[in-house]
């Protein structure tokens, strides 16, 4: 135990620190919560049931015959032990989440009210149609937006999440070149994209080849333009791209993959920069995914679900997937399903996903995009990049920002760890900033930056808000710059301090395993 | 509009340190003629709290709600009870408004509980490791067909005529872009499943065999000879649930030797929400975690020697390895999995047994009336909570001529095999522990009536 230099003795043990060691590892407010299986017991439930009737099984031979080791826990400790951990995370509500890429605004609580609604959370899948028209008719509404916002021809619904999109995008373009009779092997894909995009390329039976960015942080064209050929399927390209930057060649870039017979997906995690100012459907694009959970604020709840609907150009329309929502001769809404495409859905490349798509979604973007309307959604998006841009000149003199010179970002602001004294890195950087109260932003990506630190403020920040992140960030760079060697430890306030990963990957612990007796007992 | 803090003074000031001259200024990168530069016409401007939720709320009240009439469909989502706190938890905004998490030391609620789940879901289904969810069940099994075919190095697939025609549906189309063989059927309406079958289709080339377990018709199979069967020829054998509750009951596919088991956990926290959005289950192996899709939280130390968790095993996610990935998988489904967990934690194991033979007694007593209906009768042999009855009508006009009568009597084999003549006097019923006296009567007048 240390003595402290006026004499005083903390009540309990301090660390290495100096700090005063609880008996609990408790610190006040902030309370350690043991895992579930240390302190359930598969005993107790939280839930009471009617008595059980009397029954002659049907199960047949196969009952249980040993326990399963699924703990239970009462009610108030249920609610008690997800409240403690909730604790332990950052989240929008508690403040700005700059992650670039990832659009982490605001989520309206009208949302999650609407969504709640038991015509619209209590409705089966497989319930008939006409039960449920009102929840066809919410697919349609949110279809009509979107084709509208990204003056589209046609959309797919069903896919789950922006990956899923790109999947439902790059089948289309497959199914598309196949009819035609035209087998075509690989898929461009920008060095700076989202990793996604190779991966769903390959996923979908392509070799990825990389084309380069120029020094301005945009697509090479000449070199995308001689790489293209007949064996070329398609393009991936992200616009705002990855840098933050829009594509100003986008059209050209466009034609050009169309001379050479090869379609464009843009993966559309970046749209939120331009919805209700630029319609990708005037960028000659032919394929897009909607992240719902980013431009159209439902919820990350920690990694999904998300909702990632796919806009069709004319030439895709017919090769999208099942089931899609259409209105019937008759009046009211018919879902197109496996039995009723027929002859009038020939080229339909099948399902994507069980039911209909992430109904959840849907009815909190619909209730988002009513909420905003035509004007709002405009406003949506010049408040995004006007923030962003904020950003981007209220740091300029600290934080090196390779693209600045060129012009204006769009939704977010890129950095780069140029300046940083030698030994002190972006995530030294980006683990002072949680002490500091925030959420870092993305790191290390895209990866044609040096150390990279993409920011995306999003709209739903007051200037105040940003102001204060702008303090924190200015003086967190400038102890990178001094090479302020207490960065290497930090976070020191957060509930945990640096984690070893290495460790975790190395010997990988993902179940809760009890300590059998003989290890307890050394 | 209320989601804007920004006003025009903010904006004003904010420009001015941009050094634009204008908010057009800001967009100069996009070509003029592409700009718009009015909000697009012919769409409603923004509108208060109080219209749009009136408008949502006309367009909830066009749906039956399945809470408000007697009602028995199952096929891959079922209606449980689901607790008031696990809506009121998975409602804290650091779970709900937090991201995917990247940064551990604040993130370890979702972490924690994500390798919670995992232990629950690899216990529930008898396996040694589970991811932090999928998708769903159906996009869970693809996956599970192609980790098995990274594994085996076969590309062929059996498919039992038992699994859910969608997720067959949803494999076919992905194996019609990948080049994987799939060996699939239509199921018949017979007592017991197609274990024959696919023990005579198992070769030396066969990558894995997949089989649903309650089916598609609710029929329960023992897996233990599809096995053995598979492992003697070198391949995997791939079980899928679709209805996670019947383990509270039944024996766990990963017991009766299956190396991959996916599922959706829809049952379990997340309602019904008209299909969407669900949460996939995957459990396998310890020795083929490489091999497995999606997210991994894993057990670890912090700086200080604290025990605390981190995403792990990262290598085989798209953003390290891009086109090496195991998968394109990204946003998964945490907030349901956290659903799942958190109802699964309210049960616990003596709550889940509950759950499960009040289900399977609820049933019982339903397949029993319906059975007594002359012209009606039950296919299974075995079942949990969902069986299959043979009409002596077409059952597809039958289930619309109930909704006329308010009661949502169960999913026609019409309407999920169409086209499938032998299938079309076939009705799935499912039986939860929802379904009241009350409505087991209302079942029952109205099957009479429409059978007659």
């Amino acid at each position: 135990m240390t003595v402290n230099p006026s004499g005083w003795r903390p009540s309990a043990p301090a660390n290495e620190q100096g700090e005063g060691v609880t008996a609990t590892g408790n610190r006040a407010l902030m309370l350690e919560e043991p895992l579930l299986f240390e302190i359930g017991s598969i005993d107790q439930t939280g839930v009471d049931f009617a008595k059980v009737p009397a029954f002659e099984s049907r199960i047949g031979d196969l009952a249980r015959n040993r326990p399963i080791g699924l703990p239970g826990l009462s009610e108030p400790e249920t609610v008690r032990h997800y409240t403690r951990l909730s604790r332990q995370n950052y989240a929008i509500d508690l403040g700005l989440f700059p992650l670039g890429s990832c659009t982490m605004k605001h989520n309206p609580r009208l949302n999650e009210k609407v969504a709640r609604m038991p015509g619209f959370a209590d409705v089966h899948p497989l319930q008939p149609q006409e039960t449920v028209q009102g929840a066809l008719q919410v697919i349609d509404e949110l279809a009509h937006w979107l084709l509208e916002l990204t003056g589209m021809h046609s959309i797919a619904m069903s896919p789950k999440a922006g990956a899923h999109g790109e999947l439902c995008g790059l089948l289309c373009i497959r199914a598309a070149l196949e009819a035609r009779g035209d087998v075509r092997q690989v898929v461009l894909v920008p060095e700076s994209a989202h990793g996604t995009n190779p991966a769903t390329a390959a996923f979908a039976g392509y070799a990825v080849e990389n084309i380069p960015a120029n020094a301005a942080g945009r697509v090479d064209l000449d070199a995308l333009k001689s790489r293209l050929g007949p064996d070329v399927a398609a393009v991936m390209i992200t616009n705002p791209n990855t840098c933050g930057l829009f594509e100003p060649d986008m059209k050209t870039i466009s034609d050009a993959v169309h001379a050479a017979g090869a379609f464009v997906y843009c993966d559309g995690a970046n749209f939120n920069a331009i919805v209700g100012k630029v319609r990708p459907g005037d960028l000659g694009i032919d394929a897009m995914h909607i992240n719902l959970h980013k431009t159209f604020s439902t919820p990350h709840g920690g990694g999904g679900p998300g909702s990632g609907p796919v806009v069709l150009s004319e030439a895709l329309a017919p090769f999208g997937p099942l089931p899609f929502v259409t209105r019937s001769s008759e009046g009211g809404f018919k879902l197109v399903e496996e039995e009723n495409a027929g002859e009038d859905h020939p080229h339909a490349f099948g399902r994507m996903v069980a039911f209909h798509g992430q109904m959840g979604m849907f009815t909190r973007a619909l209730t988002y995009i009513l909420s905003h309307g035509a004007d709002g959604l405009k406003q949506v998006a010049e408040d995004a990049v006007l923030n962003a841009n904020y950003i981007l000149r209220s740091l300029g003199d600290v934080l090196d920002a390779p693209f600045a010179k060129s012009g204006p970002c769009m939704h977010e602001a890129i950095f780069s760890d140029r300046g940083f004294a030698e030994g002190i890195s972006t995530l030294d950087l980006a683990k002072a900033l949680i002490d500091e109260g925030f959420h870092p932003m993305t790191m290390y990506f895209p990866l044609v930056v040096h150390g990279a630190m993409l920011v995306e403020p999003t709209e739903t920040e007051s200037k105040a808000s940003l102001d204060e992140f702008i303090m924190a960030l200015r003086s967190v760079a400038e102890r990178a710059k001094a090479g302020d060697q207490t960065l290497k430890a930090s976070p020191v306030y957060a509930p945990r301090r640096r984690l070893d990963e290495t460790l975790a990957a190395r010997k990988p612990v993902l179940t809760y395993r009890e300590v059998a007796p003989a290890e307890a007992a050394e | 509009m209320r989601y804007l803090p920004l006003s025009q003074a903010d904006r004003g000031e904010m420009l001015r340190v941009t050094g634009a001259g204008s908010i057009d200024d800001l967009f100069r990168d996009v070509p003029d003629e592409l700009r718009l530069k009015d909000p697009i016409a012919g769409l409603p401007m923004h509108a208060s709290e109080m219209a749009v939720e009136r408008h949502m709320g006309a367009l909830s009240r066009q749906n039956m709600v399945a809470g408000d009439v007697p009602f028995f469909l199952g096929c891959g989502a079922y209606k449980h009870h689901i607790p008031a706190s696990v809506d009121h938890i998975i409602q804290r905004g650091e779970f709900l408004t937090s991201y995917t998490p990247y940064q551990p030391e604040i993130a370890q609620g979702t972490l924690q509980m994500m390798f919670e789940f995992q232990t629950q879901v690899a216990r529930l289904f008898g396996c040694e490791v589970a991811n932090a969810s999928m998708y769903d069940g159906s996009t869970a099994m693809w996956e599970a067909i192609l980790m098995a075919h990274r594994i085996t190095r076969r590309n062929k697939t059996v498919v039992s005529s038992g699994v859910h025609p969608h997720y067959v549906s949803v494999a076919t189309t992905m194996a019609k872009f990948t080049g994987d063989q799939l060996d699939t059927a239509v199921p018949t309406l017979d007592a017991t499943s197609d274990t024959e079958r696919l023990l005579a289709k198992i070769d030396g080339e066969t990558s894995a065999v997949v089989v649903q377990y309650p089916d598609i018709l609710g029929r329960i199979t023992d897996l233990t000879p599809i096995a053995d069967a598979a492992h003697a020829a070198g391949a995997l054998l791939i079980a899928v649930v679709t209805e996670p509750v019947a383990l509270g009951m039944i024996r766990s596919p990963g017991e009766m030797g299956a190396d991959i088991v996916v599922g959706e956990g829809q049952s379990i926290g997340v309602g019904l929400q008209f299909g969407g959005p669900y949460v996939g289950l995957f459990a396998c192996r310890e020795k083929h975690v490489r091999q497995m899709p999606g997210r991994l939280a894993g057990e670890t130390v912090d700086a200080e020697g604290k025990r605390g968790f981190v995403l792990t095993l990262s290598t085989r996610e798209q953003h390290i390895r891009r086109e090496k990935a195991t998968s394109n998988i990204c946003t998964s489904s945490v907030l349901c999995a956290l659903a799942f967990t958190a109802h699964l934690t309210l049960l616990g194991e003596k709550g889940l047994r509950q759950l499960a033979s009040l289900n399977h007694a609820r049933a019982c007593e339903v397949a029993r009336r319906l059975s007594a209906i002359p012209g009606v009768e039950l296919v299974n042999e075995t079942f949990f909570n969902e069986f299959t009855v043979q009409l002596p009508v077409e059952a597809r006009p039958a289930v619309h001529a109930m909704v006329a009568k308010d009661i949502l009597g169960g999913v026609s084999l019409g309407r999920l095999y169409p086209g499938a003549d032998a299938l079309e006097r076939g009705l799935v019923i499912a039986v939860t522990e929802t379904v009241s006296d009350e409505d087991i009567a209302a079942l029952e007048s109205a099957l009479k009536e429409v059978v007659r």
